[in-house]
């Protein structure tokens, strides 16, 4: 290995510099195409935010009439409360699940069990959006009129569950890695002082995997703000301020994939859809910045 | 040693294919003249447009390699918006439309193909009003939906209506509408509203004409509109009045053809440039009788001559 490395690049065959020189290429791929992307939404919706779009009414106003003929108005802020409101939802959901089972499967189980389930849960990740959007339009729908006694089952609890069945795969895969991360040693000794398991579990791998944890809790989160086809069935398509898990709303996605299919290139519900788009990178962007900023802080602190 | 200079060979070779692959894609000639290929020996027709008309536009198709075997069209869907669009740029060469050309389209696809696009009204659309069927209500006005619909519109309750709702609880509305850019939406605001006036927000916005009536025959509390064509045997259609002095017209085949029932539209599509050869045959044959018998079979209104 040693003399492997030690080899100067000038001697490299030419096969393994072009090896090197993809590799590299794709690194840089990634960041490119990131900026590559920003810049295009950025630009398609650029014109008209910096002149034309009230930005206080697009940010506070419920009125969404894109497509009105006398009097225009793209206020977004119901679409951001929909997105917000679902992506809580459906982490109040997803996140007791998704840790439990990751702890189960991780902790608790046979090695002969585990490893059906990594399967299993490995499907459930598998299954595609427009899927769960129509299980959402047809079975869950019935299901919630019959339980809840709703008027109509396309509703916020709806798109919630959707999200959250969506998400739990992500957040039992990387949990449970990240418990798996905690060196045995931990266990052992916290075995050798007189802990149950359930100590163990609680004492020491929950506050020893905390990074891992939060990352697979944002990871999901992530998942389910950036969801589309299975909120835009499920979730009712309705600009509306919820009052509570059986109201129908419209998320920022939803809207973006409805609408972009019709609109005139370069028109002002064009811009504005592009506009949408910026204010979802903005959202993540502050998302991933959180959770870049609360890990950091952990570590100082251990 | 001797794998590894291989393998990076492989993956040398494979970066030249796509390489390669894309030069040639990105070099090919972009004009879409070509698009009713010139080949005499087989020739497509691309066909796209309204999700109203893309099921008849479907079964016309499939109806016509009966008529012909040297000729295939292909049907695409994804709203009228995105018909005209692909007419303006000249990648399709029917494009279907629920709606008429905005003047403003028909300039655009000239300066851009230097074709000025051909009208031809293959059939008639008739929107029904869909509710649960244990609403005890048959007959509405335009009024009615216009103050149910519309913006700071005053019926927002089943009683308002005056009628006992017995099997919706809440007694609230629910409005069932589709997504703001259909030419179904704008259809309806136009007939319901005429220019002034916007829907109120929070109706559900779905996404196709089969959902609308899918979901309204789930929900007892909701109302609702699309095509005529698509009422099932779950969904009850409503007699419409335009005013409350008027006579109430059922929305039937008749009705429609006698011009009586109040929320029906014409059909369209679009050729670029007066139609020839393929073309003009395959829109020949729609607006014959025989085209026409598919027009009232999927639940359409043909046109009235035959």
């Amino acid at each position: 290995m040693n003399i492997l490395r030690k080899k100067s690049t000038a001697n490299l065959p030419f096969s393994e510099t072009a090896i090197e020189l993809f590799i590299r290429l794709c690194g840089i791929s990634s960041i490119l195409f990131v900026f590559g992307i920003f810049f295009f939404v950025f630009r398609e919706g650029a014109g008209f935010l910096f002149s034309g779009l009230d930005v206080k009414e697009f940010l506070t106003s419920v009125e969404w009439q894109p497509t009105s003929l006398n009097n225009k108005r793209y206020g977004a802020f119901a679409l951001i409360v929909g997105t917000f409101s679902v992506t809580i939802l459906a982490m109040c959901l997803a996140v007791p699940f998704g840790l439990g089972a990751a702890i189960f499967v991780s902790e608790f189980c046979s090695p002969k069990l585990r490893e059906t389930f990594k399967i299993i849960i490995e499907l459930l990740a598998a299954i595609p959006s427009v899927v769960w959007g129509f299980i959402g339009l047809t079975l869950m729908n019935q299901l919630i009129i019959v339980v809840f006694k709703a008027p109509i089952g396309l509703t916020m609890l709806n798109g919630g569950i959707m999200l959250a069945l969506m998400s739990v795969p992500i957040i039992v895969s990387i949990a449970e890695d990240a418990l798996k991360a905690v060196p045995d040693s931990y266990r052992e000794a916290a075995e050798a002082l007189g802990a149950t398991r359930w100590q163990v579990v609680y004492r020491v791998l929950l506050p020893a995997a905390k990074n891992g944890l939060l990352a697979a809790v944002l990871l999901g989160a992530a998942r389910s703000i950036g969801e589309t086809m299975a909120v835009l069935m499920a979730t009712g398509h309705s600009v509306n301020i919820p009052s509570g898990p059986l109201s129908w709303i419209r998320t920022l996605t939803a809207t973006i994939a409805a609408e972009l299919g019709e609109v005139a290139r370069g028109d002002e519900h064009y811009q504005v859809l592009f506009i949408i788009g910026i204010l979802l990178f903005t959202i993540t962007f502050i998302v991933n910045l959180i959770a870049d900023l609360v890990i950091k802080g952990i570590r100082q602190e251990s | 040693m001797r794998m590894n200079s291989r393998f990076s060979y492989l993956i040398i070779k494979i970066i030249l294919v796509l390489a390669y692959g894309f030069v040639i894609s990105s070099c090919s000639p972009k004009d879409s003249e070509s698009v009713a290929s010139k080949a005499a020996s087989h020739v497509t027709i691309k066909n796209k447009g309204s999700d109203t008309i893309v099921n008849l536009a479907q079964a016309w198709a499939e109806m016509y390699t009966g008529v012909t075997s040297s000729v295939s069209v292909e049907v695409s869907g994804g709203g009228s918006g995105t018909g005209v669009a692909a007419l303006i740029n000249g990648t399709v060469d029917i494009a279907n439309c629920s709606r008429q050309i905005k003047p403003k389209e028909l300039e655009q696809a000239a300066q851009n193909t230097g074709k000025v696009p051909q009208e031809f009204i293959v059939g008639y659309d008739a929107l029904a009003v869909y509710v649960h069927p244990d609403v005890p209500l048959d007959k509405i006005t335009i009024p009615q939906l216009a103050e149910i619909y519309g913006e700071n519109g005053t019926i927002t309750q089943w009683r308002h209506l005056g009628i006992k709702h017995s099997s919706c609880p809440s007694d609230k509305i629910i409005r069932i509408s589709r997504q703001s850019n259909s030419g179904t939406y704008f259809y309806f605001r136009e007939a319901l509203l005429g220019t002034d006036r916007d829907f109120r927000i929070g109706s559900l916005d779905l996404h196709g004409s089969k959902d609308v009536v899918e979901v309204i025959g789930r929900t007892p509390c909701a109302i609702g509109y699309s095509g005529m064509g698509y009422a099932t045997s779950h969904v009850k259609m409503l007699e419409v009045a335009t005013t409350a002095d008027a006579p109430y017209y059922a929305p039937t085949l008749k009705n429609v053809l006698a011009k009586t029932y109040p929320i029906a539209r014409p059909l369209y599509m679009y050729s670029l440039g007066e139609p020839t050869g393929a073309i003009k045959a395959y829109l020949d044959w729609i607006l014959s009788a025989e085209g026409q018998k598919i027009v009232e079979k999927l639940g359409f209104v043909p046109l009235e001559s035959n």
